[in-house]
């Protein structure tokens, strides 16, 4: 009863200690709301006056429309061509290279990554080589796949493995040296094999870092087939931008780079929910 | 009797890219089933060292260990290794990291899993069964990684300092959980720890080394008294603080000696 009295009086001395706390939380809470839409309407801005004065220069040539076109002709372009689905074969085959370089460079990279982390000897006989290899330009190896691969879907991938291959195998091969050797303690104390540490430790421990790569994989994949395509190709986006520089047609070009854009921002987001999917863990 | 440790002659020298370095020189000790020994002595002395070669994760260069009269030659499930933290694995569940080490030993079925279960309800675990360790306390994780030890029901018990990551009341509780779960088992524990009142008030035995290179420089028997109370009453009992000065006056000596060593080699 007195501990009553006593909690109650304390109440009464402040009376709005709990309203407080909600009144701090809501404020809170509408200043962050404000700053997002802040955000949000300063971004919508940019994105308007952007394509607003590009639209305006191109209509009074103030710019040459020949080589830089403007906004409502692009989207004309791009309504035109998904209209009478001319885009279609293109776009399905730029996607197709991608996903497909995309998976290959993650899995095989990841693969040659658990190849030299079990095998030190391999690690370090491979290690000058993937130096040389990761610091050149590896689309300079672009002709090499043309003339072994023939000038193709398979070409066009090679190029794109040859970009994420090793740098992903790096990343994945780095993540793996940097678990905690105390977890792999764990392992070896219940007589745990080579292969059991890289199950039960290695591999979940890394997870986070081969998503990761997923993401940066997806840009470069993109950058493969690309250029794979400016090199080879009959048809793919790579393929529409130069034969849309070689006629002089930089409206091709653009909504080209426009639809690219909007694919591979699309591919990245779906990467990235993968990622939250996969990692469920705070 | 057969011991539940024997280490004869163990020397163990540490190759690194630079040097070889003695860490363990000729160094035996005999430790016999349900009892309690601590190793103290100043950092370079060996102590997780000697951990690692009684639990089979490190061979002696020369000499040669025994865990219940068989020749070490790797891990084996009789031993149980607990760590400096708990090393839970993020991505498992509480459940799932205590059965890791059934798992393991390929000896997770339903009747040693509801084992596992029982474990950490005794331990003040129930209802974390399908949590993730980072929503459990450092005191609570630590004791998840007991029960992973316990789960394999190992009869020798290797501590590496498993309460130095904790703070001081949970250090104390989790002593005496421990000490009390071990008795009751009748299991043989080896703890490595830097605390000298943690050493006298938990186990039969201290032994303090030597270091640069590892040593036994001596043993010091617990009385009685000390060893039948509870660690967190075996601070108060008379003799628990002469222990303590004589234990301190020995670790500083083996400190000295350290430095001196050096000093003359160099």
């Amino acid at each position: 009863m007195a501990k009553q009295t006593e909690a109650n009086s304390a109440a009464d001395e402040f009376p709005d200690s709990r309203s407080m706390v909600e009144q701090t939380y809501a404020r809170y809470r509408k200043r962050r709301r404000r700053f997002a839409t802040t955000v949000s309407l300063t971004q919508f801005i940019i994105l308007i006056a952007f394509v607003g004065l590009w639209e305006l220069a191109g209509r009074f040539k103030w710019i040459d429309v020949l080589l830089f076109s403007y906004p409502s002709k692009i989207w004309t372009q791009i309504v035109q061509d998904f209209a009478n689905g001319s885009i279609w074969p293109h776009l399905g085959m730029t996607v197709g290279e991608t996903v497909v370089g995309f998976f290959l460079g993650t899995v095989l990279g990841t693969l040659l990554a658990v190849l030299i982390w079990w095998s030190e000897f391999l690690a370090r006989v491979l290690d000058p080589y993937m130096v040389v290899f990761n610091s050149m330009p590896k689309v300079a190896l672009g002709p090499l796949f043309i003339v072994g691969f023939g000038p193709g879907f398979t070409a066009i991938v090679a190029t794109t493995l040859s970009i994420t291959v090793i740098i992903t195998t790096l990343v994945v091969y780095n993540s793996f040296r940097e678990v905690d050797p105390n977890y792999v303690k764990v392992v070896r104390v219940f007589g745990g094999s080579k292969s059991v540490i890289f199950r039960t430790v290695i591999l979940p421990a890394s997870f986070p870092a081969i998503v990761s790569t997923l993401k940066v994989n997806v840009g470069m994949a993109w950058v493969g087939v690309i250029v794979g395509e400016f090199l080879v190709s009959k048809v793919g986006l790579g393929y529409l931008i130069i034969y849309g520089f070689q006629v002089f047609n930089f409206t091709l070009v653009m909504s080209s780079l426009v639809i690219i854009a909007v694919v591979a921002t699309l591919m990245y987001k779906a990467v990235a929910f993968l990622e939250r999917k996969l990692i469920r863990r705070s | 009797m057969v011991p539940a440790v024997q280490l004869s002659q163990v020397t163990h020298v540490y190759v690194t890219e630079r040097e070889a370095k003695l860490a363990i020189d000729g160094l035996s000790v005999t430790i016999m089933p349900g009892q309690f020994v601590s190793l103290v002595g100043p950092s370079g002395c060996g102590k997780t060292t000697l951990l690692s070669i009684m639990a089979g994760l490190l061979q002696p260069t020369y000499g040669s260990a025994f865990v219940y009269g068989q020749l070490v030659n790797g891990p084996s499930p009789r031993v149980g290794y607990m760590l400096q933290q708990d090393y839970l694995f993020p991505w498992r569940t509480i459940l799932e990291n205590a059965c890791t080490g059934l798992e393991l030993t390929k000896r997770l079925n339903s009747a040693s899993k509801e084992r596992v279960i029982r474990l950490l309800d005794g331990m003040g675990l129930g209802g974390t069964e399908s949590l993730y360790p980072h929503q459990l306390s450092g005191g609570m994780r630590q004791r998840v990684a007991l029960v992973r030890t316990l789960a394999t029901e190992p009869e020798l018990l290797l501590l590496d300092e498993p309460f130095s990551a904790l703070d001081y009341q949970t250090k104390l509780q989790l002593e005496d959980l421990i000490v009390e779960t071990l008795k009751a088992h009748r299991k043989t524990a080896v703890l490595v720890t830097h605390d000298l009142s943690e050493a006298i008030a938990v186990s039969d035995q201290v032994i303090v080394l030597n270091r640069d290179p590892g040593s036994i420089r001596r043993a010091f028997d617990v009385p009685e008294l000390i060893r039948e109370t509870q660690p967190f009453y075996a601070r108060e009992q008379s003799g628990f603080n002469d222990l303590f000065h004589d234990l301190w006056k020995e670790l500083e000596a083996s400190d000295r000696r350290g430095i001196d060593g050096k000093a003359n080699g160099g």
